[in-house]
């Protein structure tokens, strides 16, 4: 069946901005489809509101709307745009959420767009559980049973139904209380007694416990000819209890007979039959008794989700670009397979090689927040990591983490194991070291119900370590050990670890044993074809596939996994940097390790490493490829802290010198360089002690700003306003530097905190002659909030032109100082009329790909091409580019997905993900940025405001503002009695913690619903109770919080746009056009 | 693992693979192929299509599940030795009864770990199959290049005789393949088939015996007339080794069995009731084992994931005007299925009794029930 040639224009909604459970895999998805579907000769119309997003480059759709995810803003796009279709599956739950709301509020009706891909029925019979669940029990697919029940009798009644152990879950409590799990008879009217007393309405669930079982995952495809394939079986190596998306998992499925997995197989296909997916991709997660193989199915997904971009790279059968295909009429047999170009789609991959994936967490981000790991997924990006053998995947998935552990071996953490039956971020890395302490492989799986496949497989990893300690020198290694450890994936720092040497020296040994990787080609078929797309990854077997070209070729290194503060924004630049070299003639070459993203996928660079991001593994590719140059200033800090050791292996690295990126890091010599250029910074000094600390800050004045040295997203930034706290966090900042460099001899940078003053992000490009700003962007939150974290605004909305001339200035010169040839980003706080230098950055910053959509210029491209040694003149890049309107970037907190993480901001960076929101008017741009994460700024109804004695003055005006505009105030008493001498009445309210008055407090008001907004500066460093009450009560409840008054002030520009006039929507592209009429 | 001895994998063409044996420690010879199928080692280590052959899994890990009687497809190991990336240090499933190495060494079946499989497999791709020789007791490269040069040449051979059974039988064991869940019922015998064994699989006569088929198993040997005197409904032509042109006197005996009864091949049983039909077979330069093949069912367009062994095919070209090509491989589009409604006979070059791999071709069973019902 060909494609549909009744439509010519399809709608594809984005997945919003990365928050846990979301990420750049669904950028990977979106973008796939845009290229694909436009390609096939479709209008492509693409809403997402994450200006980060690659898929909302002006160039992979024919428009392009950076806008708010929400119903009324998609009906604009609808009537304006008039598209035939709508593909809801390739950006995740938001995209599939938000396309069931306009089908069912009539919407798509109204305006003739179909739903392709997926119809309501099947995505209303996958999402609804109890429809689900009905659905699979008619298709005899066995499924978890469980039942409501009411009383004690009822639930005996069902007990033998749903099979000990019987899990018991009160409703209505608080946190799990009431719950338990029953093993037998004999517990059983304990545990549900107890649920049943729990519950504040006696009613409890009963169902089947699945804890223990294994996990498994296949991701499969239909087309419309009811063709069916299974692209990727998955294995957790954790069992269920734990999220997948947390999970340690393994593909090919390893621990499954042929009966086995072709019975998940039926089952798979029987799933998608019966929830009538009819074109696409799904996946099936299956939960399986260890004891007797009986086999479950626990979910699906109708739509590409995050682990059918982990089966696309595991593979290398692209699923988002062939569902698109697919929604657009062609069955799988139409549809050549990219890498093998003769066979068609319509097979099922056979791999060679093993693929493990590890996710990343930044636990260490969020004090508080409950490290146990569960069905709420809490990891923030993953690796994944290609070898020929498990142990060597996992050695290699383990270093691409790029969290200091350089493999698996027996110091992966320096205490005791700790209890291992508890699921913890560290988990596998304490059952190493339980293992290396004696307890045995079975122990270790019985305890953990990790199955002893893997465990073993750990066990062997360890032995091998055992044999190298027992060398003690590097020179007693022989060949075959050598051989056999590199094999099993040992990286070279390992060994070195072993005996006593240092990474390089065992790099040269290695390389003296004539024992370097060889690359082979992911192929989707086991080598039964020939693979024609260089799609490798390195191991240590014996024929080389790279087949390397003499072509003039550069390599771009990119981020490594997603990590707070090192997301999306990265590989958008790599992505850039690829496409603009590809631009110049130059063969392109990406390494990295993220599945999730766009620059692994086979189709961005010419060749694609899939390997991790450390010194040894990238200097093999290099050693390989020989390139002209590589490029380290694209994938944020990962690549940049390689920088140090390529320049010393004499790798040609382009762009900013090295010593640069050091002298930027360096406060010492930065501290020079700034007096010299005669540019104004905060007074500053670096401690070794906590001495040097408290003398310093004496010195500059309290508050003081402390951070470590070469960390990213502010890790262990904090300010501190007494000795008691500087204290603490020298210590933190310590510990925080120790973790990436491996010592404790970093300085800990102590600068004087500029208070309550204007902050400004400024990016640059260079040539290494010419600076020229492409975007200043000022900070809506006052300074001392991380700059990733702050709301901004582009261009600046409250600096004169004086200032913006010192910034220009300023750039100038630190751009010809540090011969930066490439992007900068500067970051400036102002104050008082003196213009400070905070912090300069040679690098790509996070605010590239928010600069460019707002500026339709392609600063990344045009930088990539610096650094290849174009001038800005020959690019065409002289001044700075205007902007039409304004452009609000806000960011987006995971605070709800990380319970008991205190949600205040500060200096050290915790948003995952960030939206912009753009229109001729501040007020109605900010409010758009509101409402794209998810904050409907009321127009009308209750105010709560509590706020610190800091900002009582200040406060009042808005307050008025705000009443005036028939708000109606909710105060506590000291920000109340202000109010009252101004003439604006309120309701008073308690503090939290203030249990003798009578007033409702805080808390209960935003719990009963009375209030549309908050408005609540904390202050101090430390979590203060009845704030931290607040703000999670706040966001418990969804209510819009504002934690500055800045943010305030703007919130009410919003307010006061809104009330005005509606929303209106606008292509990047009309906008991009509507700019060159100007210029 | 370090008491593994050292083992060679020699070629004919003189290329020398080095590993670790396993199972039997000593010599064997054989086709060198290789299989894709991810899962299911035991299965094709006992499918008696592989005779004569020695398997490399292009899947890097295997053994990990072990073993276990039920997953045998016939009552003993036939493929010649086992090539492997990395065996299993440990056995993990719940059904497993036996590690494979153990299983292998029982059944004196050598098998060479460690080996870089990727490479022998773009080797075989490039250069065919070929003879080959693997060796853990004495690993001497000269010895075993010159083993693996005098073994038997596998074209024009019959194998098939090798392998059948030697007296008639009556399927009588389980008649559903396993599945965790509770047996179905058995369906009652409605019908008598013949199964001629060229080298059959266990599961194709459970998938018959499901359908309510009892099943006479006969030799290979075995005449028109004397298939004919059992008085069957339907006669099936099992899968089997070996070259399909050398069975001449199977070949007559189908052509004359054809259009008496329902006729239903797989395999080896179809490349032989196609020579019957009068077409041609040839040899393939290293054929399709794995499960993953997609085969395009002409009649409908729709396609079917499936599992393959063969390392011959029926050339469509050369099929006479009365016997139609059903079944092609989108891969290479070879012949993987023939259409003689004038016959009531159908085959398929593939294994719709998957075992191991997908179970999509099941239908193709139930057809030949339809065509039993129908006559």
């Amino acid at each position: 069946m060909p494609k549909r040639t009744d439509i010519h224009s399809i709608l594809i909604i984005g997945s919003g901005p990365i928050v846990i459970g979301q990420a750049c895999e669904f950028d990977y998805s979106g973008a796939q489809a845009c290229k694909v579907l436009r390609r096939e000769g479709y209008r492509t119309i693409l809403v997402n509101s994450n200006p980060a997003t690659i898929m909302t480059d002006p160039d992979l759709a024919d428009a392009t709307y950076v806008e708010p995810l929400t119903v009324d803003i998609l009906e604009k796009i609808i009537a304006l745009e008039k598209p035939d279709a709508l593909l809801p599956t390739v950006g995740g739950q938001t995209a599939l959420n938000l396309s069931v709301d306009l089908k069912e509020a009539g919407i798509l009706d109204k305006h003739g767009v179909e739903m392709i891909g997926a119809s309501l029925d099947a995505i209303k019979i996958a999402e609804d559980r109890s429809k689900f669940k009905e659905a699979m029990i008619k298709a005899n697919v066995p499924v978890p049973v469980s039942h409501f029940v009411y009383t004690l009798e009822e639930a005996r009644s069902k007990a033998d139904e749903i099979g000990f152990p019987i899990l018991c879950r009160a409703s209505r409590t608080m946190g799990g209380s009431g719950g338990g799990v029953s093993y037998s008879w004999d517990d059983f009217d304990d545990v549900i007694d107890r649920g049943l007393r729990a519950s504040p309405i006696s009613e409890i669930l009963i169902e089947r416990s699945l804890l223990g079982w294994k996990e498994y995952e296949l991701e499969v495809m239909r087309d419309r000819a009811n063709n069916f394939v299974v692209v990727c079986s998955i294995e957790n190596i954790d069992p269920m209890g734990v999220h997948t998306g947390d999970s340690v998992t393994v593909a090919p499925a390893y621990t499954l007979t042929d009966k086995e997995y072709q019975h998940q197989r039926d089952l798979a296909k029987t799933v998608m039959e019966v929830v009538g997916v009819e074109t696409g991709g799904s996946n099936v997660q299956f939960a399986v008794n260890p004891e007797t193989g009986f086999t479950i199915v626990i979910e699906m997904n109708p739509r590409v989700s995050r682990s059918s971009a982990l089966a696309s790279k595991a593979t290398g059968f692209p699923i988002a670009k062939i569902a698109a295909l697919l929604a657009v009429g062609y069955t799988l047999d139409e549809i050549p397979n990219d890498i093998t170009r003769e066979t068609p789609a319509s097979f099922e991959p056979s791999i060679d090689y093993c693929v493990v994936k590890m996710p990343r967490w930044a636990f260490e981000k969020f004090p508080g927040a409950d490290p146990v790991l569960g069905p709420q997924m809490k990891s923030v990006g993953e690796v994944m990591a290609i070898g020929r053998t498990f142990q060597e995947s996992l050695n290699k998935a383990i270093r691409g983490l790029d969290i200091g552990i350089d493999g698996f071996y027996s110091e992966m953490v320096a205490t005791d194991p700790g209890d291992i039956s508890i699921p913890t971020s560290d988990r596998l890395f304490r059952i190493g070291k339980a293992l290396a302490s004696g307890v045995t492989a079975t122990e270790v799986a019985a305890i953990t119900g990790c199955d002893i496949w893997f465990i073993e497989q750990m066990a062997g990893i360890l032995e091998i370590e055992t044999e190298i300690r027992e060398r003690k020198t590097l020179a007693a290694i022989d060949y075959p050990l050598m051989r056999k450890a590199k094999r099993s994936g040992f990286s070279d720092k390992v060994i070195g670890k072993l005996v006593g040497e240092d990474e390089m020296a065992v790099r040269a040994y290695r390389k003296s044993l004539d024992l370097i990787p060889v690359y082979y080609r992911v192929d989707t078929c086991a080598a039964e074809f020939e693979a024609h797309t260089p799609y490798l990854y390195s191991t240590y077997e014996m024929h080389d596939e790279a087949q390397p070209t003499d072509k003039k070729k550069v390599i771009i290194l990119g981020g490594g996994p997603n990590r707070i503060g090192q997301g999306l924004e990265f590989d958008y630049c790599c992505v850039q940097a690829c496409w603009a070299l590809s631009d110049l003639g130059y063969e392109t070459i990406m390494i990295n390790c993220n599945p999730e993203t766009v620059s692994t996928d086979y189709d961005t660079a010419d060749r694609l490493y899939f390997e991790p991001l450390t010194l040894e593994d990238v200097l093999n590719v290099i050693d390989l490829e020989q390139p002209e140059g590589v490029i380290v200033q694209f994938g944020g800090q990962t690549p940049l802290n390689l920088s140090k050791g390529l320049m010393e292996a004499g790798v040609p690295i382009w762009g900013t010198p090295a010593d640069s990126i050091d002298l930027a890091e360096d406060r010492g010599r930065f501290g020079e360089l700034l007096q010299e250029l005669g540019v104004d910074h905060p007074a500053w000094g670096l401690a070794f002690s906590r001495e040097d600390a408290l003398a310093i800050a004496d010195d500059i004045g309290y508050p003081v700003l402390v951070r470590p040295s070469f960390v990213l997203g502010g890790r262990a930034m904090a300010i501190a306003y007494d000795e008691a706290s500087l204290v603490t966090f020298f210590q933190d900042a310590i510990e925080a530097a120790a973790a990436v460099s491996g010592h404790d001899k970093n300085p800990v940078l102590i600068d004087q905190f500029i208070e309550d003053a204007y902050e400004v992000d400024v990016d640059a490009v260079c040539d290494g002659e010419r600076v020229v700003l492409a975007g200043v962007m000022q900070h809506i939150e006052q300074a001392g909030i991380h700059s990733g974290d702050s709301a901004c605004v582009l261009p600046p909305y409250k600096i004169s032109q004086y200032h913006l001339s010192v910034m220009r200035r300023y750039c100038e010169k630190l751009g010809r100082a540090l011969q930066v040839k490439g992007l900068m980003n500067v970051q400036f706080a102002i104050k008082d009329d003196v213009v400070y230098v905070i912090e300069v950055n040679p690098r790509a910053s996070r605010t590239v790909p928010y600069v460019s959509k707002a500026t339709g210029v392609r600063v990344a491209q045009i930088a990539a091409k610096a650094q290849a040694g174009l001038t800005l003149d020959e690019l065409g890049l002289t001044v700075m580019p205007d902007v039409d309107g304004f452009f609000v970037k806000e960011v987006v907190l995971p605070f709800n997905k990380l319970p008991g993480a205190d949600t205040r901001l500060g200096p050290e960076m915790r948003s995952t993900g960030e939206v912009m929101g753009h229109a001729a008017h501040f007020g109605h741009a900010y409010a758009k940025s509101q409402l794209a994460t998810g904050n409907d700024m009321p127009t009308e109804g209750n105010v709560l405001i509590t706020v610190n004695d800091f900002d009582k003055s200040a406060i009042l005006r808005l307050g008025r503002e705000l009443h005036g505009m028939g708000f109606h105030l909710y105060a506590t008493a000291g920000t109340a009695a202000a109010f009252e001498k101004i003439g604006v009445s309120t309701t008073l309210v308690a503090r939290f913690s203030d249990t003798d008055s009578t007033a409702k407090n805080t808390v209960d008001v935003i719990s009963s619903g009375e209030i549309d907004l908050i408005i609540n500066t904390p202050l101090g460093q430390q979590a203060q109770s009845d704030g931290h009450h607040l703000r999670a009560a706040a966001i418990k409840h969804k209510i819009p919080l504002l934690t500055t008054l800045s943010a305030a002030q703007a919130a009410v520009n919003g307010i006061r746009a809104l009330r005005k006039t509606d929303l209106t929507v606008r292509s990047l592209q009309a906008h991009h056009k509507s700019m060159s009429g100007i210029n | 693992m370090s008491k593994r001895p050292p083992a060679i994998l020699a070629l004919e063409d003189g290329t020398i693979w080095h590993g670790e044996g396993f199972g039997r420690i000593g010599d064997t010879t054989g086709e060198i192929v290789f299989n894709t199928s991810m899962t299911g080692y035991q299965e094709i280590l006992t499918d008696p299509s592989y005779h004569g052959q020695i398997v490399t899994m292009t899947q890097p890990h295997i053994g990990n599940y072990g073993t276990t009687p039920e997953d045998d497809e016939s009552n003993q190991v036939w493929a010649a030795g086992l090539v492997i990336r990395q065996l299993s240090p440990v056995v993990s499933n719940w059904r497993s009864r036996q590690s494979l190495s153990d299983y292998m060494a029982e059944r004196n079946v050598v098998g060479i770990t460690d080996v870089d499989t990727r490479a022998l497999v773009r080797h075989i791709r490039t250069h065919g199959a070929m003879r080959s020789a693997i060796s853990s007791s004495d690993p001497n490269p000269e010895r075993l290049i010159a083993l693996a040069r005098a073994s038997r040449d596998m074209n024009d051979l019959d194998l098939a005789q090798e392998v059948t059974c030697a007296e008639p039988y009556r399927w009588t064991e389980g008649k559903t393949w396993w599945t965790p869940a509770d047996e179905a019922l058995p369906a009652p015998d409605k019908y008598h088939v013949v199964a001629y064994d060229f080298g059959i699989k266990r599961n194709i006569l459970r998938l018959l015996a499901a359908r309510g088929c009892h099943v006479t198993i006969v030799p290979a040997h075995t005449t028109a007339a004397q298939v004919m005197a059992l008085a069957p409904d339907g006669i099936f032509l099992s899968n089997g080794p070996g070259d399909p042109a050398a069975v001449t006197y199977a070949i007559d005996n189908v052509r004359q069995l054809l259009g008496q009864k329902p006729m239903f091949g797989i395999c080896l049983g179809h490349q032989i009731m196609g020579l019957a039909l009068g077409g041609e077979t040839f040899k393939m330069k290293f054929g399709h084992r794995g499960g993953n093949q997609p085969v395009q069912v002409e009649a409908s367009g729709s396609v079917q994931i499936s599992a393959h062994n063969h390392g011959f095919a029926i050339d469509a070209d050369t099929l006479p005007a009365d016997v139609v090509s059903s079944h092609t491989n989108l891969n290479d589009q070879v012949c993987e299925g023939l259409d003689a409604p004038g016959y009531n006979a159908f085959s398929v070059q593939y294994h719709p009794e998957s075992s191991p791999g997908p179970h999509d071709s099941d239908e193709l069973f139930d057809r030949f029930i339809t065509l039993l019902a129908r006559s």
